[in-house]
């Protein structure tokens, strides 16, 4: 493993399966009277959030406290960074500390990048921007080759706002090195330019990007990133792309349907589809712990001698 | 040691087993990944062709408990695999089985390992080679066969169900 995982484009689709096969292991733990294992113990994680976050800040302070480790958590509304301290330096002056790793959550893409140049300490990156969010997508690879038995030769359909989607990135990068067929659709708005590039199927008609799917995955429409208007409105947008009972029903018959939260329910997602038998979010969550004690047990060792 | 000896030599753990424990149905027996796990099969195997008595066998992976995790700043962790115990050890009699007793250092773990389960009644050691140069103070209950080595000489148990053969070899390095 390199000394960060900041991207996708860090792993070899070997780590990626030795991070899936380590899940498993750990998901063990989870599953004991304590749960708790010793060895990160003397490890000091800061968990850095500068963007709102439950899922994924909660996620890796357990994880983080199942392995032992010392956590703390910066949340930018009770830290200097209101004073007007820019990330640079916020992060010297934790570096200062001396803490073993730093997982960031940033608004701006390419956040992770800056401090893995100005920092020993190792960095996670738990969402950059617009960018990406890896520990979501390995987390989505681990509950698809659960249901699935495998990733390569897969159907996965990402369905809503790909524009402004790290989790988008993430999964397509990792989905297409694992060797799986992704299509995705949305409204040509919400469709980055070039995205063909990274070996997906793009289509504007949802019925023909779900049909006979194995996996399909919904992206939230992204308002608080939405400057102009990207969509008429929610209720047309959930007319055309939204997913209900009907659009599962062109997928294959044992379809899993994901979503990385947090959903709108009747947006980008009916409630009955939410809630409903194919529905795998919440497993998406209790994965997410597994994954996240994973991660952090490989990037505790030694980094590669190249 | 030949496939002949070691079949022996469980034979002969099997029937010690039987012999200390009265009331078999504390006993259970958790088998140390790798080796340690297909021998606490044979031996509940052996168990029941004996008496016709199920014994659980649960299998333990310690890499998370090991003394010598990031202790140097090179080189990828060793792999973690699954730690499957589908039964409560509280106040249950556990036989914790592995290949080579060497150090203690990875029965240590898996003592530590062991109690975050609950609190077995006892536990007993059994291994199928001691070959001595002990770290830490622990011992044996049940030893399939002392070797005498060196430090400088390493120990390879091979076992059918993931060598495809079973054999014991002191390798000089």
């Amino acid at each position: 493993m390199k000394k960060d995982l900041l991207s996708i484009d860090d792993l070899t689709s070997d780590e990626i399966y030795l991070i899936l096969d380590t899940t498993e292991a750990m998901r063990e733990i989870g599953q004991r009277p304590i749960k708790k294992v010793p060895t990160l113990r003397g490890k000091t994680i800061v968990n850095l959030f500068y963007e709102a976050s439950t899922r994924t800040r909660t996620s890796f302070e357990i994880a983080e406290k199942r392995l032992s480790a010392d956590t703390l958590n910066i949340a930018v509304a009770t830290s200097s960074v209101l004073k007007g301290e820019t990330l640079a330096d916020t992060a010297m002056n934790i570096e200062a500390m001396a803490p073993d790793m730093i997982v960031l959550r940033h608004a701006s893409s390419g956040a992770g990048h800056l401090l893995s140049r100005i920092c020993r300490s190792r960095i996670i990156n738990a969402g950059d921007g617009m960018h990406e969010h890896p520990t979501q997508a390995l987390l989505d690879a681990f509950t698809i080759r659960e249901h699935k038995k495998r990733i390569e030769g897969l159907k996965v359909t990402i369905v809503g706002d790909l524009l402004h989607s790290r989790v988008l990135r993430s999964n397509v990068k990792l989905l297409t090195k694992l060797g799986a067929e992704v299509w995705v659709s949305g409204p040509p708005t919400l469709v980055p330019p070039g995205i063909e590039r990274f070996g997906v199927r793009v289509s504007a008609r949802i019925d023909e990007a779900v049909a006979d799917a194995d996996v399909i995955m919904m992206l939230r429409i992204q308002q608080e990133r939405m400057q102009g208007a990207f969509i008429p409105s929610l209720r047309e947008y959930f007319h055309t792309f939204g997913m209900t009972r009907a659009r599962v029903a062109k997928a294959k018959p044992d379809v899993i349907i994901m979503h990385p939260g947090p959903m709108n329910r009747g947006v980008e997602i009916a409630s009955d589809v939410a809630d409903g038998p194919y529905s795998v979010i919440l497993e998406q969550v209790a994965n997410g712990v597994s994954v996240r004690m994973a991660v952090l047990y490989l990037l505790a060792g030694g980094v590669d001698v190249d | 040691m030949d496939a002949v000896r070691i079949e022996r030599s469980l034979a002969r753990i099997a029937h010690e087993i039987l012999e200390r424990n009265r009331g078999l149905e504390a006993l259970a027996l958790v088998g140390i990944r790798t080796r340690g796990v297909p021998l606490a099969r044979r031996l509940a195997h052996t168990i029941h062709e004996i008496n016709q008595h199920e014994i659980p066998t649960g299998t333990l992976d310690i890499t998370l408990y090991r003394d010598d995790l990031m202790r140097t700043a090179v080189g990828a962790q060793p792999v973690v695999r699954r730690t499957e115990i589908p039964f409560s050890i509280d106040d249950k009699r556990i036989l914790l089985v592995d290949d080579v007793l060497y150090t203690g250092r990875t029965i240590r773990a898996a003592l530590d390992a062991l109690i975050e389960f609950g609190r077995p009644r006892a536990i007993q050691l059994i291994v199928l080679v001691d070959r001595g140069h002990r770290e830490l103070p622990i011992k044996a209950d049940y030893v399939g066969k002392n070797l005498p080595t060196s430090r400088s000489q390493s120990v390879q148990v091979h076992l059918t169900e993931i060598d495809g053969r079973d054999e014991v070899e002191i390798l000089e390095s």
